[in-house]
């Protein structure tokens, strides 16, 4: 093992990659067709999947923008009366001594420690079903895909007792340990582990006598990258969208996720002596989708090339 | 019902086996209901913790004991109360049911809704308060919600407020289209049918098929299809009370006169507000809601009492309504007793009031203050007086299942199908009753009809 | 855990480690156990120990009254002459032999157009149709909840607006297609985004041979692109299959808006939600659960074994 020869390793393996379809060639020369003609009809056909996309988008965005009265007497996708979005965002962030805000923070400590734990976890296990061979890896995913077919409400009640019994319940780790799995994960850096990290370089980093944390935390992480990003949006949108078990672990709204506590805003309006606010309810339903939205934008690219080699099979 | 899970089974076992052994084998407990005597708890006793202090835990939804728990924590400064709101009816139920097979976590006082609190008692997951000397509050609170709080010969709550039912009206729409605000289900019926012959967009009223409304009417008529006596139980809706109301709402069915709008959806909240639900009737606690759900049509609303099966009767039924109990987990008896007391019989009882809530006390009922408080979104009117007239005449004898939440849950499933297809409301009733009691007699239950 | 979130679950795909692994014989050896084993290890807290937990429960029964007392297999024989189970079970495989369909055709066929290249815009209309992806299962169920009101909301604005009288989605005999639209918007740009990935990476070589022989785009298709897909597409297929089987949370928030039409059986797991929480039936809901478990698996391998089949 020596610091010296790894550069030329890693020059070695981006040279190969570059060579090797299905990876930097996103923005590939591909096909003499390479600047086909556009089609107006095209564009046209696939727009109407495109509006069907948004209009609910659009609803939602429209009806933040009204107030609780406009909301009930004016037409649904157009605005109405004074555009009250700000006042919205403003009421919804102060509603309650502003525990949207609490809920916000504690969504973002669920993605952060549950979607993060989940994609460090999926990755190993990934880079593990790829690279190595070891007693047990056959039943290791048939065990895995068989259990998440059972369906989850019915696990929730043993789940309960026994985080119960370990007095998780009601506490954040309640939510984010369950979160740590996800099969989805574990299934792409699977498929993009075994097309991005070359054997010839781990029997290399094997015989200079590396160990095996080293040789993957030095070698084949960097390699990795496009794909624990893609995996790391997916673990996030499962978590931040999370609802059901939190439901069942959480007692106190101090620590609900968003989800959970705009449910509880929403249910509010059906109690006796309950305020009823879905002017609130749809406008923090709007802040809630922005912040993954704005992280779809931004990791788009790297997303999107890290699903392309994990999803694709030849 | 899970009940009675001594902790210290839980702790001497490896982790899942120890969970298993909660779920399964604590339910052993439930049939014991009305054995255990109650423990004795003096007057003393409560005073004695109160002075002591210490941590309670509530669980509720209500709003208004919110300020509640702050008065009170400011007159004894040693108690600590954390108030929780743990969702909202049966998702709080299933929450406090979770918490007790788990014997962790369960608070020492609980919101438990009328309907729902037979099936508690029955488990003893909550306690027989008689020992604390809530059998000498009988003259305290109003009939309806007393009575819905015994169980067992136990009393297993203390009333926290009360759903004596009103019919609630859209004057406007009324005078509109020059119809006499109804005093008889007959003329109920009629009235829907002039209205929404007038305009085809308004109807008397919604109804999407609700088992707490159904079973109120029926109540109100009289009728008794459950008879509970500690775990043998007869579920029959073929008796005359029942039979009136379906022959009577058959009628709205069959002639589409209602609008099939969910409560509480946000649909709702806006046929209240464009007259197109023209009549609402609920129970007493509806005032808070139109005020702040339904602020576009302040001043058009009345409330007038509930129409009548008999020309010239007065006989009227609670609609919801919620006690606060405390769970048999509970280590602190004594002083949670020293909140329900204070939130329940005490100076929380105004404060509540004051927040927009409907009283369960004689006491408050009765008050001039109450009664001569005029509701602005009433336009002035002083419909308190017509909530407590409805109050003093809840019919007598009528009794909730000790599965009541179960057999509401399935209610759609049965009667429900009346509201959607050529289903005889009466058929939907008799599935209903022949799915309670083949849930009853699977739990163990002596269920006949 | 996921019921809401598409079942994140692809056995379809085991990619090459398995040829790899022929051609370059791997040594065995436990140290690939240091890097699954913690994975494994919080996997069986949260899904193996509930799911022997709740198979030990499906042999007992618990009465409210006369309490707890081991039943063997009876659970399993009421389940499978469960009426309500089975109806169930019906409308979720008839959700699954439409919806799915539709929603990876419609997929499909927008990830090939953007992937021929012919749009404007393309990239916005990638982003946009991924969106949807973004909005949890619930607020999205409330939106369209709201939309398909007859009354108020927009299919009642529509109608008064036109002066037309469009039928009830929240009716007993449409609600099932609302819920598949509501999935179907959730869904659409995911499985977009899987099969356009895929076709992103064909080889260009194989454009290069079709080009030189003259073929039409639709040629194209069928010829080299879509059999060049098909582990996406199988991978899809049993992400849905698991999806619909386990179809919850849109019926369960629609509820309240259409009680009747949405019945506590309305899908098996809203079965084994409302035995268990209304109920209080843990251990019928369990046996419920594992059945479901059983066959939906069964299910998967068979779409996995087909997709297998034909592609060797």
């Amino acid at each position: 093992m020596s610091v010296a020869v790894e550069p030329t390793r890693t020059d070695k393996h981006r040279t190969r990659q570059r060579t090797k379809p299905g990876y930097v060639r996103m923005k590939s020369t591909r096909r003499g067709v390479d600047n086909p003609k556009r089609s107006v009809l095209l564009t046209v056909l696939t727009g109407i999947v495109l509006i069907y996309s948004l209009i609910p988008l659009v609803w939602l965005f429209i009806n933040a923008s009204k107030t609780q009265a406009d909301l009930f007497t004016s037409f649904g996708l157009w605005f109405s009366g004074d555009f009250a979005l700000f006042g919205n965002i403003g009421d919804t962030l102060a509603y309650d001594d502003g525990i949207f805000g609490r809920w916000f923070l504690n969504t973002v400590l669920y993605v952060v420690l549950g979607a993060g734990g989940a994609t460090f976890l999926a990755v190993l296990g990934g880079y593990a079903l790829a690279k190595f061979s070891f007693p047990g890896k056959k039943a290791v995913f048939a065990v895995v895909i068989g259990a998440v077919a059972v369906p989850g409400t019915a696990l929730a009640v043993p789940t309960f007792l026994m985080f119960s019994e370990m007095g998780l319940t009601n506490t954040p780790w309640s939510v984010i340990i369950p979160s740590l799995i996800s099969p989805f994960g574990l299934y792409l850096m699977w498929t993009f582990a075994s097309e991005a990290i070359p054997t010839e370089l781990l029997e290399s980093a094997r015989m200079d006598g590396a160990g095996e944390f080293r040789t993957f935390f030095q070698i084949c992480l960097p390699l990795l990258g496009p794909g624990i990003v893609t995996v790391l949006l997916f673990t996030m949108v499962a978590t931040w969208n999370n609802y059901f078990l939190p439901l069942i672990m959480l007692k106190d709204p101090a620590w609900y996720p968003l989800t959970l506590g705009l449910n509880a805003w929403n249910a509010q309006a059906s109690t006796a002596g309950g305020e009823a606010i879905f002017n609130l309810v749809i406008t923090g339903s709007l802040l809630t989708i922005l912040p993954l939205i704005a992280a779809f934008l931004l990791l788009q690219r790297y997303w999107q090339s890290g699903l392309s080699a994990g999803a694709v099979k030849e | 019902m899970k009940s009675k899970i001594s902790p210290a089974v839980l702790r001497g076992s490896a982790l899942a086996l120890a969970a298993a052994l909660a779920l399964t084998a604590c339910g052993g407990g439930g049939n014991d209901a009305g054995g255990a005597a109650p423990a004795e708890v003096s007057a003393d006793d409560v005073q004695a913790a109160l002075d002591k202090g210490g941590d309670l835990t509530v669980w509720a939804w209500e709003p208004t004991l919110e300020k509640v728990v702050e008065d009170f924590e400011a007159e004894h400064p040693n108690v600590n109360i954390d108030l929780v709101n743990a969702g909202t009816g049966n998702d709080q139920y299933t929450a406090l049911q979770n918490a007790i097979a788990a014997g962790s976590g369960v608070p020492d006082v609980a919101q438990v809704e009328y309907y729902a609190l037979p099936q508690f008692a029955l488990a003893e997951s909550v306690q027989d308060l008689s020992g604390y000397g809530a059998g000498d509050l009988q003259d305290t609170f109003s009939p309806g919600p007393w009575s819905s709080v015994q169980a067992n010969e136990g009393i297993y709550g203390l009333p926290m407020d009360s759903g004596p039912m009103a019919l609630f009206y859209n004057t406007e729409v009324f005078e509109k289209y020059g119809v006499e605000v109804p005093t008889t289900w007959e003329e109920y019926v009629e009235a829907a049918r002039t209205l929404h012959e007038a305009d085809p967009n308004v109807y008397i009223a919604n109804d999407t098929g609700d088992a707490g409304f159904a079973t109120s009417l029926i109540w109100q008529a009289g009728g008794q299809p459950y008879t509970v006596d500690g775990t043998d139980v007869k579920v029959n809706f073929s008796d005359e009370g029942s039979t009136r109301f379906a022959e009577t709402w058959q009628q709205l069915l069959d002639e589409d006169l209602l609008a099939p709008i969910s409560s509480w959806s946000d649909e709702w909240y806006q046929g209240l507000g464009t007259g197109t639900i023209a009549t609402l009737a609920t129970g007493a606690w509806m005032p808070g809601n139109f005020t702040s759900g339904v602020p576009a049509a302040a001043g058009k609303w009345r409330a007038a009492p509930l129409p009548q099966w008999e020309e010239g009767g007065t006989a009227s039924a609670e609609n919801g309504g919620s006690s606060l109990t405390i769970p048999a987990a509970s280590e602190q008896g004594a002083l949670a007793y020293a909140f329900l007391d204070y939130a329940n019989v005490g100076d929380g009882v105004q404060t509540r009031i004051d927040g927009g809530a409907f009283p369960a006390t004689s006491a408050a009922l009765e008050s001039e203050e109450f009664l001569n408080s005029e509701f602005e979104y009433f336009g002035g009117q002083k419909a308190n007086e017509i909530f407590a007239e409805s109050a003093q005449n809840v019919s007598e004898g009528w009794s909730y299942l000790p599965f009541q939440v179960y057999a509401n849950s399935i209610f759609n499933d049965t009667v429900g199908q009346a509201y959607v297809s050529d289903t005889p409301l009466k058929d939907g009733l008799k599935s209903w009753q022949d799915a309670s009691i083949k849930y009853g007699t699977e739990q163990g239950f002596t269920v006949s009809e | 855990m996921t019921t809401a979130s598409p079942p994140p679950a692809v056995l379809g795909t085991q990619p090459k480690p398995a040829k790899r692994a022929q051609k370059r014989p791997q040594k065995r050896s436990w140290s690939g156990w240091l890097f699954i084993g913690p994975f494994m290890a919080v996997f069986a807290l949260v899904f193996l120990a509930p799911i022997a937990y709740s198979i030990f429960l499906s042999f007992f029964r618990n009465q409210l009254v006369g309490g707890n007392g081991f039943v063997g297999l009876a659970n399993y024989s009421q389940a499978l002459q469960d009426p309500q189970f089975w109806s169930s079970l019906l409308r979720v495989t008839l959700f699954l032999a439409v919806q799915v369909p539709v929603m990876l055709l419609i997929a499909l066929l927008v990830a090939l157009a953007l992937d021929s290249g012919r749009l404007y815009g393309k990239s916005f209309f990638r982003i946009s149709i991924f969106l949807p992806y973004a909005v949890p299962a619930v607020v999205a169920s409330l939106m369209w909840g709201f939309m398909y009101g007859t009354r108020f909301g927009l299919v009642g604005n529509i109608n008064s607006a036109l002066g037309i009288s469009l039928p009830n989605p929240l009716s007993p005999e449409l609600i099932l297609a609302s819920i598949g639209n509501i999935v179907t918007w959730e869904f659409i740009g995911y499985n977009m985004l899987i099969f356009y990935s895929a076709l992103r990476v064909i080889p260009k070589s194989l454009y290069e041979a079709a080009e030189i022989d003259g073929a039409s785009q639709f040629r194209l298709v069928t010829a080299i692109k879509l059999p060049a897909i098909r582990g996406a597409l199988v991978v899809a297929g049993i992400f849905s299959v698991i999806g619909s089987f386990q179809l919850f949370n849109e019926p369960a928030i629609l509820q309240s808006l259409a009680p009747n039409s949405i019945s506590t059986f309305f899908t098996p797991n809203l079965y084994a939600y409302s035995l268990s929480f209304s109920g209080q039936q843990y251990n019928y809901s369990a046996t419920v659960a594992i059945i479901m478990g059983v066959i939906t698996m069964v299910i998967a391998y068979a779409v996995q074994l087909r997709g297998m089949r034909k592609e060797s």
